[in-house]
């Protein structure tokens, strides 16, 4: 038995870059046996009105991600570091151009 | 490890924000299986309602025509995908989708199964099914759970040509010749009450809306959108010079709406189960497709074996 669920191949996210120079955004997922199929089946899923230059596709399991309910410890370092920010710093009103 | 009562209430406090609630987020098991329930029908519906149109694919009356069929019916295939991935996010595979689907144990949208008799029906369905439609996804696009969502707003993008290729049809035939237009009338006649059936039961007897409201998985309920559909399409038939098929037909300056008789929802029972005037083909088409394809996805499947291993399908 080759394909014992008849799942029309693993599933795929696809990221697409509508033009050079801006950030690629996750588009939605795709299934396809391999890579050209999976670049084929994005193209003609996600890309019929000219919404993307360039196309990433990603088999999904390889994916990392943190999960939600670290939310809190997990991003944490970050939250106390109020002077990362430029409204932590008085600069008077007459200094221009900062 | 927080209780399920401390998960419950997070989620219920997310919901009452607006938040989205995404795939690896906790959620009520009976949230989980409305949405799958929801999303795949949605999917299916998606899907099936290819056949229809597809039926005047070969038959569009000019080059132009059969590109924009062409084009709208490819799109519908890209809905159906979208929303699979959306429901696969929840936990179903898509061979378990398709199977129920086959299996008659999972539904799609009662409208499909009503045939397509003349080309004039191509422009019904575009300017009310797509309509239709189009008035219940512009509220899900805010659905509460994200990838649904996120799937609405794509999908309701590329919805607005569906609709107005079909009114464009329906008008060319309105203003034609007398057989032109009596044709884009009967279609008119036909295609009315199966739509207003789309919006779903009267709420007092839809098991399934206060739930679906309280989780804002839906934001209006199924009366109120089929109210706002009747409210804008009048207009838009009239302006072309078509009845919409109700004596009762009024406008109701109290309630800044039309009064309309509701569609027989003897017959919306009836086709939901199974004895519309299409289920049994419109069924064995589906499965007749996904039999005659079976040999290219196990071709695909032998050859990314053979090529990459760590593509393999688990
Ligand atoms: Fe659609
Ligand atoms: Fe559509």
């Amino acid at each position: 038995m080759i394909n014992t669920k008849d799942n029309q191949g693993m599933l795929w996210e696809v990221f697409l870059q509508k033009k050079s120079g801006q950030p690629f955004i996750h588009a939605g997922s795709i299934h396809a046996f391999d890579k050209e199929m999976a670049l084929q089946n994005a193209r003609d899923t996600y890309t019929r009105r000219g919404e993307a230059t360039v196309i990433w596709v990603v088999p999904s399991h390889t994916i990392v991600s943190s999960t939600p309910e670290d939310v809190g410890p997990f991003f944490d370092p970050a939250n106390d570091k109020i002077y990362r920010h430029p409204t932590f710093y008085n600069i008077p009103d007459a200094i221009k151009n900062m | 490890m927080k209780s399920e009562k401390e998960l419950e209430e997070i989620f219920e406090k997310k919901l009452a924000n607006n938040e989205f609630i995404e795939p690896k987020d906790w959620m009520p098991e009976k949230y989980r299986h409305h949405l799958i329930r929801q999303i795949s029908q949605h999917a299916h519906s998606e899907v099936v309602g290819m056949l229809p149109e597809g039926n005047w694919i070969t038959r569009a009356p000019s080059l132009r025509a059969k590109l924009v069929l062409l084009a709208k019916v490819q799109d519908e295939g890209g809905h159906g995908l979208y929303l699979y991935s959306a429901a696969e996010t929840l936990g179903i595979s898509r061979d378990e989708m398709i199977e129920a689907l086959h299996a008659g144990k999972a539904k799609y949208s009662s409208i499909f199964n009503y045939p397509t008799l003349t080309w004039a029906d191509i422009g019904a369905i575009g300017w009310l099914v797509d309509g239709a439609a189009i008035m219940n996804q512009v509220m899900l696009q805010r659905t509460s759970y994200g990838p649904y969502s996120r799937a609405m707003i794509r999908i309701c993008k590329e919805e607005s040509f569906h609709q107005r290729q079909g009114y464009e049809i329906m008008m060319r035939l309105a203003l034609g010749t007398p057989e032109q237009k009596q044709m884009a009338q009967d279609a008119l006649n036909r295609w009315w009450y199966p739509t207003l059936m789309m919006f779903g039961p009267p709420d007092d007897q839809s098991p399934n809306t206060a739930d679906a409201v309280k989780w804002r998985i839906k934001r209006e309920t199924n009366d109120q959108l089929r109210q706002k559909f009747v409210n804008q399409t009048v207009p838009q038939a009239e302006f072309i010079g078509l009845k919409v098929p109700d004596p009762n037909l009024k406008w109701n300056e109290a309630k800044k709406g039309y009064d309309f008789t509701p569609p027989d929802w003897n017959e919306f029972w009836r086709v939901i189960k199974g004895d519309g005037p299409c289920n049994k083909e419109r069924l064995a088409a589906r499965i007749k497709a996904h039999e005659e394809g079976k040999w290219v996805r196990e071709a695909a499947a032998a050859y990314a074996q053979k090529h990459n291993k760590e593509m393999l399908v688990s």
